[in-house]
C-alpha cells in the first residue's frame, strides 16, 4: 500500500471528506478531512463523499456506468440520508480502489445487479454519517445540543429558524468523529429515495459530451487493432508484415503468441494494414466443430447422469406414484452480449506504474491481469473507469487490457485497443448454450409431487473460478433451477458439464437468464397438464402473500389476466426470484397464419424492494422487455468449420423499433431492502411469450429462438 | 488534403479520399459522438446528416462528403427539439447509439414533421439500440414534434 499518499495529499480543497478503509475485511466509515482527527491511516483513502466550503456534495463512485442508472441512485441515497439539496450534488466516477470492492464479494466489480443492493446500508449510512458530523458543528457553533437542530435541503437550522449551509460547516465538521452508529432515516421520511430524479449522466449523452472507451483520446497515443484466431486454437502460420508497414500511418506489426497486433496513428489505417497482412491461419484445434455437431454433443450429455444439485425429498418413489407424469426437452442456444460499443481498451506503461482506461465491469480482474503482465504491484496499476456502450457482463473479461498492456510495452506508448464488430462476434463469451430435461409428477389433486430436472451446459466457473467448482458441479450453472419460486416436495437437479472450446461467460441475469425459459414453460406444461390457470397453478405452489406470490398477482391484476384477451390475442405469464428482487412478465400475442408472432402488449410487475428512482428502473424494465423478446425472437450464436460463424449484425439480427410492443411496468411499494433491478427484469419476459403463444395456438416452443415455423396455420 | 464542412466549421485533413468519413470524423477532427459500431451500415450509430440527410457514415468515404454541409450531434444546437425531447423522456441507458438515432429523428422529422406511430416505427426500424430504449425513443420523437410545431418550425 502507498503510505505516501496521505489523507493530506489527496483532499485538495474539499472540507467534510467522509471516506472508507476495508482493513481486515471490514469496511469502516473514517474522516479523511484535511482537518480532521483521523489517525494517517497505511493506505490510500478514497472518498464517497465530499462537502466543498462551496456547497458542491461530490459523490465518489466505483461502479461502472453502463446505463443503468446506479451513477443517480448511489448519490440519491447518500442524499437523502444526508438531507443534501439534490441541485448541489455532483457524481464521478473513482478510481478503482481497495474501497469500493464489493462489501459482499470483496473485488470491484458491477454486475449481478449488485451495485445498490450490496452497498444499501453503507450508502445511507455514508450520508446520514456526514449529516450528523453537520449538525454537531453547527450545534458547537450556537451553543446547543445536537438533538435540537434539524437539517433540510443542505442546510443545518437552529429551533429559531436560523440556518447554516453544509458548505459554510464543513470545516468544522472536518474535526468531528464519524459517527459508527447514525441514526438512518425512517423510510417515510425520505424526500430523494423513491422520487424521480433525471439521471445525471443523461445530458452529457444527449449533447455527444460523453467519452465511452472507444472515444478515449491521449496525446502521443497510437491505435490498434489485433489480428486474432477466427478458429479455436488456431495461430498464424504467416503473414506480410511489409504489406501491412506499406500502409500510410501503419506504425509496427506485432506478433503477440496466437495473435498480430497492428499499431497506427488511426484506426482505419490500423484495420487496413490488418486486412493487408493477408495471414495464413492453421486449421485450428476442432476443425470440425459447428451447429450440428455441437447440439450432438449436447444431446449425448443430457443422456449422461449428472453431479447432483439438489435432491429433496424421494424423487423415485414420487415419480413412481404420481397420478400422471410430464416430461419435455428443451434447447436453448449461445447468444452474444452485442453489446454496441465495441470491446476496447487504452493503457499506458511506464516503468514504475501502468495505467489503463477501460469501460470494464471487472477493475479488480485488470488490476491482478495487469500486474501479472507488468510485474508492478497492484497499486501501481491505476484503472480508470469509462463510460460504456452495454456491458451485461461482457466486460467483465479482461481480453482486451492483456492485447492492450503488451502492444503498450512493444511501443513505449499509450496504445488504444479496439476490436471491430467482427472481432467482437468472434471473441465474445458467450451466453451458455442449455439442453435441458424436466420431469414431474403430478398427484391426483394436480399439484407437483415430483420435479426432476437435468441441465447439460458448459461451465462458465471452470474458466474464471476454478475452486469454485467441485465434483464437476458448477453452482453457476443452475440457479433458477434449484431456488424456483415454488414449493416442490420433491426435487431434484442434476447438471451435465460440457466441454466444448466455445467460449463462455457471464450474459444479463446469468443462471436465471437461461433456466429461468426452461421452468417457466415448464410450469405452464404442468398447468395444462393439471387442467389448471396458470397464475392460479403457479399461486398453488407458492406460499401464499410471498413476495413472489404477490408480484404475479399484481401482474396478473394489471394485465387483465382474469377476463378475456382481445380478439385473436392471448396472454401468457412467468415469474422469477431473483438477484434479491422478485418479477413477473405477462405477453399478449398474436400469431397469423404464416406463423408470425406480433408481441402486442408486455406488462411488467418487479418487486425490487424500495424502489430508488423509479424512472431509471423503468427504463430497465423496458429495456429487459426488449431484450428478452429480442433473445426469443431472433438470436442464436451460429458456428461453422471450428469458429465463431457469427460475424456481424447482419446474421445476428437483434429486435427493432416496429417490433417493440406497447410495454407497462407496475413497480410495487414498500420499504425493503432495495434489490437488484437489471438483471432480474428480463428472465420471465420469454417464457411468458412462448407460454402466450401456447394459448393462442396450442404448440409449445421449446428451443430458443422461437421456430415460427412450427406456428404455420397453428 | 480534403476540405469538410462541419457543424459550420471549414476543416482540412490529410486522409486517403476512400477512408469512411466516420474515421475522419473520429480520428482526424476528434468528433466522437459519431460512434463507430458494425462498419457496414447496418447500426445507425455513425449516422451523421449530410446536407440534412441522415447517412451513415461508415460507408460513406470522405471524398464524396467534400463540398458537402455535415452535421453531426454537437452541430444541434442545445435547445434543439429532438436534445430537449430526449432529455425530457430520459431516453438514453448506455447512450451509446443516441447521437445517431437523434440525428436519424431530426432528418426524419424534417421531413414528416406530425408522424404518427407507425411511421415512426417504420422510419426508426433500421438503428439498433441493445439497452432497448425504443418506448422511449417513440415518446421522444413525438414530444419533439409538438415542440417543434410550438417553435414555429
Amino acid at each position: 500500500m502507498d503510505r505516501n499518499m496521505t489523507r493530506r495529499t489527496f483532499l485538495g480543497k474539499s472540507s467534510l471528506v467522509i471516506a472508507m478503509t476495508a482493513l481486515s475485511g471490514h469496511m469502516n466509515l473514517f474522516n479523511a478531512s484535511a482537518s480532521g482527527p483521523s489517525p494517517d491511516l497505511p493506505f490510500k483513502p478514497h472518498a464517497f463523499l465530499e462537502i466543498t466550503t462551496d456547497n458542491t456534495v461530490i459523490v465518489w463512485v466505483g461502479q461502472t456506468n453502463l446505463g443503468q442508472g446506479t451513477h443517480t441512485g448511489i448519490p440519491m441515497i447518500i442524499a437523502d440520508e444526508l438531507d443534501a439539496d439534490w441541485k448541489t450534488i455532483e457524481v464521478r466516477m473513482a478510481l478503482a480502489a481497495e474501497p469500493f470492492k464489493d462489501p459482499l464479494w470483496h473485488m470491484q466489480f458491477t454486475g449481478g445487479s449488485t451495485s445498490t443492493r450490496h452497498r444499501w446500508d453503507l450508502l445511507r449510512k455514508t450520508g446520514a454519517a456526514a449529516r450528523q458530523m453537520l449538525m454537531e458543528a453547527a450545534a458547537d457553533q450556537w451553543g446547543i445540543p445536537a438533538e435540537q437542530c434539524r437539517t433540510e435541503a443542505g442546510s443545518v437550522y437552529h429551533p429559531d429558524g436560523r440556518r447554516l449551509s453544509y458548505g459554510r460547516l464543513a470545516p468544522a465538521a472536518g474535526n468531528h468523529e464519524v459517527p459508527e452508529n447514525p441514526t438512518l432515516k425512517d423510510p417515510k421520511d425520505y424526500k430523494i429515495i423513491g422520487t424521480h430524479r433525471d439521471r445525471l449522466d443523461i445530458p452529457d449523452k444527449v449533447m455527444g459530451k460523453t467519452i465511452f472507451g472507444t472515444d478515449f483520446i491521449l496525446p502521443d497515443m497510437c491505435i490498434a487493432v489485433v489480428a486474432r484466431p477466427r478458429q479455436y486454437g488456431s495461430t498464424p502460420e504467416s503473414y506480410d508484415a511489409k504489406a501491412a508497414l506499406a500502409i500510410k500511418g501503419v506504425l509496427k506489426v506485432v506478433p503477440l503468441d496466437n495473435k498480430i497486433g497492428i499499431c497506427a496513428d488511426t484506426t482505419y489505417a490500423a484495420m487496413t494494414g490488418r486486412d493487408a497482412l493477408g495471414i495464413n491461419w492453421s486449421k485450428g484445434s476442432n476443425p470440425g466443430l459447428d451447429d450440428a455437431t455441437l447440439d450432438v454433443l449436447y444431446q449425448e450429455h443430457l443422456q449422461k447422469s449428472g453431479a447432483v444439485a439438489k435432491n429433496t425429498g424421494d424423487i423415485t418413489s414420487a415419480l413412481a406414484q404420481a397420478d400422471q407424469t410430464v416430461e419435455s426437452s428443451y434447447k436453448l442456444p449461445h447468444i452474444s452480449h452485442a453489446q454496441v460499443e465495441p470491446i476496447n481498451c487504452t493503457a499506458h506503461v511506464e516503468k514504475d506504474r501502468c495505467r489503463i482506461w477501460a469501460p470494464t465491469q471487472g477493475q479488480t480482474v485488470i488490476q491482478m491481469v495487469a500486474s501479472k503482465i507488468t510485474g508492478l504491484p497492484a497499486e501501481k496499476i491505476e484503472v480508470m473507469t469509462l463510460p460504456a456502450g452495454g456491458g451485461f457482463g461482457l466486460r467483465s473479461e479482461p481480453d482486451p487490457v492483456i492485447d492492450a498492456i503488451l502492444l503498450s510495452k512493444a511501443m513505449n506508448r499509450p496504445v488504444k485497443v479496439m476490436w471491430t464488430r467482427e472481432d467482437d462476434f468472434a471473441n465474445d463469451y458467450f451466453r451458455p448454450a442449455n439442453h435441458s430435461r424436466i420431469k414431474a409428477g403430478l398427484d391426483k389433486d394436480g399439484r407437483i409431487s415430483a420435479w426432476t430436472h437435468k441441465v447439460a451446459a458448459q461451465s462458465i466457473m471452470s474458466r474464471v473460478m476454478p475452486k469454485m467448482v467441485k465434483n464437476n458441479l458448477d453452482q453457476d450453472a443452475v440457479p433458477g433451477t434449484v431456488d424456483m419460486p415454488y414449493t416442490l416436495p420433491n426435487h431434484r437437479v442434476e447438471y451435465v458439464m460440457v466441454k466444448t472450446p466455445v467460449q463462455v461467460g457471464w450474459w444479463r441475469s446469468v443462471g436465471y437468464s437461461i433456466n429461468a425459459f426452461i421452468v417457466e414453460s415448464f410450469m405452464d406444461e404442468l398447468a395444462h397438464a393439471a387442467g389448471a390457470d396458470p397464475v392460479q397453478f403457479r399461486m398453488d405452489h407458492m406460499e401464499k402473500d410471498s413476495r413472489a406470490y404477490n408480484i404475479l398477482s399484481l401482474a396478473a391484476e394489471k394485465g387483465n389476466w382474469n377476463s378475456p384477451a382481445p380478439q385473436g390475442r392471448a396472454r401468457g405469464i412467468a415469474v422469477t426470484a431473483c438477484f434479491e428482487s422478485f418479477a413477473a412478465h405477462m405477453a399478449e400475442v398474436s400469431v397469423d397464419k404464416n406463423g408470425r408472432i406480433t408481441v402486442h402488449k408486455v406488462i411488467c410487475a418487479l418487486d425490487c424492494g424500495t424502489a430508488v428512482n423509479p424512472s431509471a428502473i423503468q427504463a430497465q424494465a423496458e429495456g429487459g422487455v426488449v431484450m428478452g423478446l429480442s433473445v426469443a425472437l431472433y438470436e442464436k450464436v451460429s458456428f461453422a468449420n471450428g469458429g465463431v460463424n457469427t460475424a456481424n449484425y447482419g446474421n445476428y439480427p437483434v429486435l427493432t423499433m416496429s417490433e417493440v410492443p406497447e410495454i407497462e411496468v407496475h413497480i410495487a411499494k414498500n420499504n425493503l431492502k432495495a434489490g437488484g433491478i437489471g438483471e432480474p427484469v428480463f428472465p420471465s419476459v420469454g417464457p411468458a411469450v412462448a407460454n402466450a403463444v401456447f394459448r393462442a395456438t396450442g404448440v409449445r416452443l421449446r428451443e430458443l429462438p422461437f421456430d415460427q415455423k412450427l406456428l404455420i396455420n397453428a | 488534403m480534403i476540405t469538410l464542412h462541419v457543424n459550420g466549421k471549414k476543416q482540412t485533413v490529410d486522409a486517403d479520399p476512400d477512408t469512411p468519413l466516420l474515421w475522419v470524423l473520429r480520428d482526424h477532427l476528434g468528433i466522437t459522438s459519431v460512434k463507430y459500431t458494425c462498419g457496414i451500415a447496418e447500426c445507425g450509430m455513425c449516422t451523421v446528416l449530410i446536407d440534412g440527410e441522415a447517412q451513415r457514415s461508415c460507408v460513406v468515404s470522405v471524398e464524396d462528403a467534400k463540398d458537402t454541409r455535415i452535421t453531426t450531434v454537437e452541430g444541434l444546437p442545445g435547445n434543439h427539439p429532438i436534445k430537449m425531447a430526449w432529455i425530457e423522456k430520459q431516453v438514453p441507458q448506455c447512450g451509446y447509439c443516441q447521437p445517431g438515432i437523434m440525428l436519424q429523428a431530426t432528418d426524419f422529422l424534417s421531413r414528416n414533421p406530425n408522424p404518427s406511430q407507425a411511421q415512426i416505427d417504420e422510419a426508426m426500424d433500421d438503428v439498433i439500440c441493445r439497452c432497448g430504449s425504443h418506448p422511449r425513443i417513440r415518446q421522444a420523437i413525438q414530444l419533439a414534434a409538438k415542440m417543434t410545431e410550438k417553435q414555429g418550425g
